[in-house]
């Protein structure tokens, strides 16, 4: 039996690429679209390649160990090892090497994403300004932050979306209200000013790489470059109560020209319409 | 060794006064025996309900809005078997609750720290019997205070078994599950009390009540396990309890640590707050990361152990082990931020928080290797112990390798409370954890019942609890590449989700097979009760002491004062006139020679 139960550990690294490879490569029924959906956003490679890069480095330390493992099963199983155990008590200097070579692996990968993590989250998009000593790149510089072309307020269970209207500054009377539906220009730099009105929400873009808890008491922003026009989810990533699973809102990224158009439409409906939003808030 | 004797003194003095009664004896016990099997049989019973929940929760992703069959029926009659919006989130906060405070830590910390620690380290019983009796007790106003929270009606505690507020404070938040919520923090309090006594206990008898010659360094890895789980109990525990007694208040008096200033949900009362969601998350997760080693490391120690004793060869690298299983739990109170990365927390402290939580990895590769070191060069026997403990390593490499991704802070903004992470923490936990844990029940049933469970029906228990398990739990991984997201009800309303069903109705099958196979393991424990083949002390052939102790052990473990020589991995040692080399047994050339201490 220990013959089986060998080529059964084997199965896992066999399979488990199986599946994976299958996964990514097939685009046919059962596995079309089984993989990172598409990607819409200018950065949102830099993420792809990271999954990917550390999938490639696993995959090899995975199957690796799990050879491993198959091959000593298959090797000293005890009904054929007939002879006496190794009867040794472990190795330093082994332990020595697979405490280093992994550590500086892990290291590597740590250091090696810290910019994609700052551009994402921490560096905000805005112009750089020289300070008081009139020369950039000085530490007295000034960043002028771009202005959030829309805020988006989680609540049970919608997406509510006011843009900026003419005098381009959000939270004004001049903003223009949308629920669940949010259009944004292609090839621009847009920045979201994110928030919640309850509970906790998550503001997922699948196809923009794109996640960030709203939380109630704080405004946040989000921002990324949309590269290619279309009509995509925007999903609730935080549990929010019963009604979680129908948060659910679209995002239209379409040229400036049919961005301006919408929104002049949507300034012109409701002004129109009797059931215009009321200041809120 | 003056704890010894204070020890006997104390077995002395309990045996006369609990001689006669059934309820003393089997009920409200003190033997730490007793104690153990009280826990295994309570967790066993939550792990069927546990499984029977995660049932629902696939049946809904599988076939969403349509009559549960059977299952439906029994587990929410009120519903007619069809699963409501409200009821989900019920389902998968229960799933969770259950599984971790009612199944894994109570089984590994409870039943076997229970049962091994005095056994393995030449003890007569725990430092504190009678605290050790409360321990076990102060879990039953847990079962039914999350029982109630489960039945309360119309709707269960919903928030998820993280219990985030604003959603777990603000009663109009969870329409239908107020009280349930209250009910839900306070069981989790007493299931905190429970474990803190436990792990007092632990602590104390494994540094006082060693038998003569079993130094820190002779300890079995099981009970190095045991050890370092009950000093992160001891740290992190009262972070949990005093925080759930936060939320109790904010719930109950209108407090305000976790609701900011003037927060209204649904038309409720303006919160009067100045109190941060975000501090619930800190506070949990300093508990809640911890607790993922208090949910490993005891299944580590004992797979350890098993794997030695089967593969007939001493554990390669005994100190590094002892110091891994150490540095992870050191690591692990200061990396719980991952949890945390796209909370709003402070990205700047994201990058630290990643930088220790890569590190982490490393104590566990170097485990990894070690057991592949241990079976190298064996003589391996295929008994079912073994089998689940070959896949708990095998299982661990997956949920150990994925756990990098989500480390890996861009990565997690996109796969962060979706599949992929339902995936990781599987594996980790069923895969590894409960795998292991069906190993050491096998292992030690000789030894709990004196008879030896069925190895044939063990055998396919393992295969077909082995091929379901990687059935269901793979393929979350690409769910969770496609962004797909957890407790969602209905998920395939959303464009980029819809064309998943087909797979989930895989895994839903998958994991009605697997808890379907459990009924093998349910058969096989109980016949074997009464049916199973008569043991001796030590069937498998096995060094550590509880093996040199009748099966079962009567009343005070030991027959005689065991006197420790070696260390438990001594497996082919060329002294040795067996394959094994007990720990009890004099050396050969010097028999009289005195154990250091
Ligand atoms: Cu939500
Ligand atoms: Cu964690």
């Amino acid at each position: 039996m220990g013959r089986f139960w060998s080529l059964l550990f084997l199965a896992v690294p066999v399979l488990g690429v199986g599946v994976f490879a299958a996964a990514m490569m097939t685009d046919s029924w059962p596995l079309h679209n089984h993989w990172l959906p598409r990607d819409v956003s200018e950065k949102g490679y830099v993420i792809d390649n990271l999954f990917n890069t550390i999938l490639y480095l696993t995959g090899v330390i995975f199957v690796g160990t799990s050879l491993a493992l198959f091959w000593f099963l298959w090797k000293y199983d005890g009904e054929k090892n007939l002879g006496p155990v190794r009867f040794l008590h472990g190795s330093h200097t082994l332990e020595v090497v697979w405490s280093i070579i992994p550590a500086a692996t892990l290291l590597f990968i740590a250091i090696y994403q810290m910019n994609a993590w700052a551009d994402a989250k921490i560096d905000r998009p805005g112009t750089r300004l020289a300070g008081a000593d009139g020369r950039m790149n000085t530490e007295d510089d000034l960043v002028e932050f771009q202005l959030p072309i829309a805020q988006v307020t989680g609540r049970q269970f919608e997406w509510r979306i006011r843009y900026a209207g003419r005098d381009g500054v959000v939270g004004t009377s001049d903003d223009v209200h949308t629920v669940n539906d949010l259009h944004l220009p292609v090839d621009e730099e847009v920045v979201l000013q994110i928030k919640s009105d309850d509970v906790l929400h998550s503001f997922f873009l699948p196809n923009c790489r794109l996640k960030q808890d709203v939380v109630p008491g704080m405004k946040q922003m989000v921002w990324f470059k949309p590269k290619e026009v279309g009509s995509f989810d925007i999903v609730c990533a935080e549990l929010c109560g019963w009604g979680h699973y129908k948060m659910k809102g679209r995002m239209t990224i379409q040229s400036r020209k049919d961005f301006d158009q919408w929104l002049t439409d949507q300034e012109r409906i409701q002004q129109e319409s009797s059931f215009a939003l009321s200041e809120e808030e | 060794m003056s704890s010894i004797t204070a020890g006997s003194h104390a077995h002395e003095h309990e045996s006369s006064a609990t001689h006669a009664s059934f309820i003393s004896t089997y009920v409200f016990s003190r033997d730490h025996k007793i104690i153990g099997l009280q826990f295994l049989f309570s967790t066993l019973l939550w792990f069927f309900v546990g499984g029977l929940l995660a049932l629902g929760i696939r049946w809904q992703l599988a076939y969403p809005w349509t009559n549960m069959p059977i299952i439906g029926k029994m587990l929410f009659p009120g519903e007619g078997g069809q699963i409501s919006p409200e009821f989900y989130t019920t389902l998968f906060t229960m799933h969770a609750t259950v599984m971790i405070f009612f199944v894994i830590i109570p089984i590994l910390a409870g039943a076997f720290g229970n049962y091994l620690i005095p056994l393995m380290i030449g003890a007569d019983d725990m430092a504190f019997p009678t605290l050790n009796m409360l321990s076990y007790w102060f879990m039953w106003p847990a079962f039914f205070l999350i029982g109630a929270s489960f039945f309360t009606a119309p709707y269960g505690a919903g928030g998820g078994w993280t219990s985030y507020p604003p959603l777990s404070v603000v009663n109009e938040a969870a329409p239908g599950s107020a009280s349930a919520q209250t009910l839900w923090l306070l069981g989790i309090t007493f299931v905190g009390i429970s474990s803190m006594m436990g792990s007092v206990n632990y602590m104390t008898t494994i540094i006082q009540m060693r038998a003569p010659g079993m130094t820190m360094f002779r300890l079995p890895l099981t009970i190095w396990g045991m050890f370092i789980t009950a000093i992160l109990q001891a740290f992190a525990l009262p972070v949990l309890t005093a925080a759930g007694f936060m939320q109790v208040m904010d719930r109950l008096l209108g407090t305000g640590f976790f609701l900011p200033e003037g927060l209204i949900v649904n038309n409720s009362i303006p919160a009067s707050g100045g109190g941060q969601p975000l501090l619930w998350q800190h506070l949990f997760w300093f508990y809640s990361h911890p607790a993922v080693y208090i949910m490993i490391l005891p299944a580590m120690g004992m797979v350890s152990d098993i794997i030695s004793c089967f593969a007939r060869k001493p554990i390669f690298g005994y100190k590094p082990m002892v110091y891994s299983i150490s540095g992870i739990a050191g690591l692990g109170f200061i990396v719980w931020g991952h949890h945390m990365f796209v909370s709003g927390m402070n990205p700047v402290l994201g990058m630290t928080f990643m930088v220790s939580t890569m590190m982490i990895a490393l104590p566990s590769a170097v485990k990894v290797f070690n057991w592949l070191g241990t079976i190298w060069g064996g003589k391996i026997e295929f008994t079912t112990p073994m089998l689940f403990s070959l896949s708990f390593v095998s299982m661990f490499i997956i949920g150990g390798l994925s756990g990098i991704f989500m480390a890996a802070t861009p990565v997690d903004i996109f796969i962060h409370d979706t599949y992929f992470i339902v995936a990781h923490f599987h594996y980790v936990l069923f895969g590894g954890t409960a795998m292991a844990v069906f190993g050491a029940i096998y292992f030690w049933y000789p030894k709990m019942f004196g008879r030896m469970m069925n190895e044939q029906l063990g055998k396919v228990h393992f295969f077909l609890t082995f091929i379901f398990l990687n059935g269901t739990f793979f393929t979350m991984h690409v769910l969770g590449a496609v962004g797909f997201p957890r407790r969602l009800a209905d998920p395939y309303h959303y464009d980029t989700f819809q064309h998943l069903m087909p797979m989930n109705r895989f895994m839903t099958w998958c994991a009605i097979g697997m808890v379907a196979t459990q009924v093998i393991f349910a058969f096989n424990f109980i016949s074997s009760l009464f049916f199973g083949k008569p043991v001796g002390r030590n069937p498998w052939g096995c060094n550590s002491l509880e093996w040199s102790a009748p099966s079962p052990p009567g009343h005070g473990n030991f027959d005689f004062q065991p006197v420790v020589y070696r260390g438990p991995y001594e497996y082919g040692h060329p002294d040795a006139t067996k394959n094994h080399y007990p720990q009890i047994e004099p050396p050969p050339e010097n028999p009289t020679e005195v154990p250091e201490h």
